[in-house]
């Protein structure tokens, strides 16, 4: 299979890659997917008092496209508040790293993880 | 552009350049172009010459009578030749195929195909290390059995099948016995003469040989009948018509003569290469070799990384050609059947990449391969959750997940 460019790159120098307290009440956790369909990400926020992501980190089992699509919404949540992370798509994610369509799954995959992390940090709240 | 490492000798194998150089000379003008069917002169005559050397030349390698080997196309034709072939012609004899999960599609389809029309078919389970035991094709038989249909070597994980021993039930049973050779021929020593196989199928391009010519073994002394799956001509005693492709057969028979030949250096300096290739990456914490340990041929590593998808391990490995138990470059996100039928769960069904060694692997490429491996691996596991539960000591098996 042919990966994109922005695909590989992500998968070659991943972003934001790492592990944060989960049990730090500023610090959201998204565990998504399942080891039996290939694809597990695990999406942690950072979120200070003014309901800014201030620092995000992931890691994910899975294939260059899930990996990408973890990697990337990292870098974009960063600076968000949570109300604009909660408003990114898996079309926004597919489109920016030109994902073929037995791949789209990669990227829902990471606005499920989006959507997990914050509703973890809602709900330490 | 650098071409990656070819470790994939299981999904094909590049003509030896000597069986190439024969080949050749059966294509033009100048050449042995001839119709081997033709009688009526010298050019049939010579070519019939080659196709009949080229048939002596495979049966030397399997110990048969050269009147037992009809040309096909491939492995895959053979077996559904063989299959079809007897449960058509013997059909009132009975209704019941017996095989394996872990077979070839070329026979799995076949038997699903044989079904539709009304036959019946037991597929046995292999033992987690990919076992078919005689026992089992015994407790399997039945009344209305015709045929059994078994691999000799498995293409994913390079275990063997006992078929002399298997033999000796099917033959004791008068049930018709199949074995799909195609990984085994030239790798292992093969004796029709005192193994009870009554059909084995054989593909050229496994060991050295061209793509597009196989052969199936089909047994005259007890005689096995089939019903023919391709007509026209009355090619190869009626069983599979359509005019010889001169200069693949000859490569096929070029290719086993050299098999014959070079099999056991050859795989002395495989086995070792395989053995090089294991203990270069074991002791990196949950790697594990599928299949069984010793009853296995030697070009074959189907080895699993735990907690690395096999997918994005594949993309570090772009320098090396090998393949994956995963499926996911498929939309079906299905690990693969042979694994899943060992028992083995999904997450090392995934993390499943399979090595295969061959004639022109040196032991530069495998050190090459060693160090691309572990460093992929190691990569892939700073990436990944399911390592960091592990070494966290969580038990995967007891989380919920959400499957998607």
């Amino acid at each position: 299979m042919a990966y994109s460019e922005q695909v590989i790159d992500h998968y070659e120098n991943p972003r934001n890659v790492g592990k944060m307290d989960e049990d730090d009440a500023h610090v959201g956790t998204g565990m998504v997917g399942a080891p039996a369909c290939g694809d597990v990400m695990r999406l942690q926020i950072k979120v200070n008092d003014a309901g800014v992501i201030e620092d995000a980190k992931f890691k994910t089992y899975g294939c260059g496209s899930a990996i990408a699509s973890s990697s990337l919404v990292t870098e974009w949540m960063k600076g968000m508040t949570l109300d604009q992370a909660g408003e990114i798509r898996n079309s926004n994610i597919s489109e920016e790293l030109a994902l073929p369509p037995v791949k789209i799954h990669c990227s829902v995959l990471a606005e499920d993880a989006i959507k997990a992390a914050i509703d973890n940090y809602k709900s330490k709240q | 552009m650098k071409l990656p490492l070819y470790l994939d000798y299981s999904a094909t194998t590049p003509v030896d350049p000597r069986v190439a150089k024969l080949m050749c000379d059966c294509l033009t003008q100048e050449g042995n172009f001839g119709n081997p069917a033709s009688r009526s002169h010298v050019y049939g005559w010579q070519a019939e010459e080659a196709v009949e050397n080229a048939r002596r030349q495979v049966a030397d390698l399997i110990n048969a009578d050269p009147r037992e080997i009809v040309w096909t196309s491939g492995a895959t034709e053979s077996d559904n030749l063989a299959i079809k072939g007897v449960a058509h012609f013997y059909h009132k004899k009975g209704k019941h195929i017996i095989t394996s999960k872990i077979e070839h599609k070329a026979v799995l389809d076949t038997c699903r195909q044989l079904e539709r029309e009304g036959f019946e078919v037991t597929y046995l389970e292999p033992t987690t290390d990919g076992i078919i035991s005689p026992k089992q094709v015994a407790d399997a038989l039945r009344e209305d059995t015709i045929i059994v249909s078994l691999m000799h070597v498995n293409n994913e994980i390079g275990v063997v099948t006992d078929i002399a021993a298997i033999g000796e039930v099917t033959r004791a049973n008068k049930v018709l016995f199949h074995v799909d050779a195609a990984q085994s021929a030239g790798k292992i020593a093969i004796d029709l003469e005192t193994a009870k196989v009554d059909l084995m199928s054989f593909s050229a391009h496994k060991i050295y040989g061209p793509k597009g010519v196989g052969a199936l073994y089909v047994r005259r002394k007890p005689r096995v009948r089939l019903e023919a799956q391709m007509h026209g001509g009355g090619h190869e005693r009626g069983m599979r018509s359509g005019t010889l492709a001169t200069h693949q057969i000859v490569g096929m028979g070029a290719a086993f003569a050299i098999a014959q030949e070079e099999m056991a250096a050859d795989n002395t300096r495989i086995e070792a290469l395989r053995q090089r290739l294991w203990e270069g990456v074991k002791d990196m914490e949950e790697v594990y070799m599928n299949g069984h340990a010793t009853q296995r041929v030697s070009g074959n590593a189907n080895i699993s990384f735990n907690f690395v998808e096999g997918e994005s391990l594949l993309m570090s490995l772009r320098e090396l050609a090998v393949s994956s138990g995963s499926a996911c470059t498929s939309a079906s996100l299905e690990p693969s059947y042979v694994l899943r039928a060992l028992g083995m769960n999904d997450e090392l069904a995934h993390s499943s990449i399979r090595f295969s060694i061959g004639r022109f692997t040196t032991e530069a490429d495998i050190d090459q391969a060693i160090e691309q491996s572990r460093n992929a691996v190691i990569k892939l596991r700073e990436l990944s959750p399911l390592w960091d539960m592990y070494k966290d000591g969580v038990d995967l098996d007891s989380v919920q997940w959400a499957a998607h």
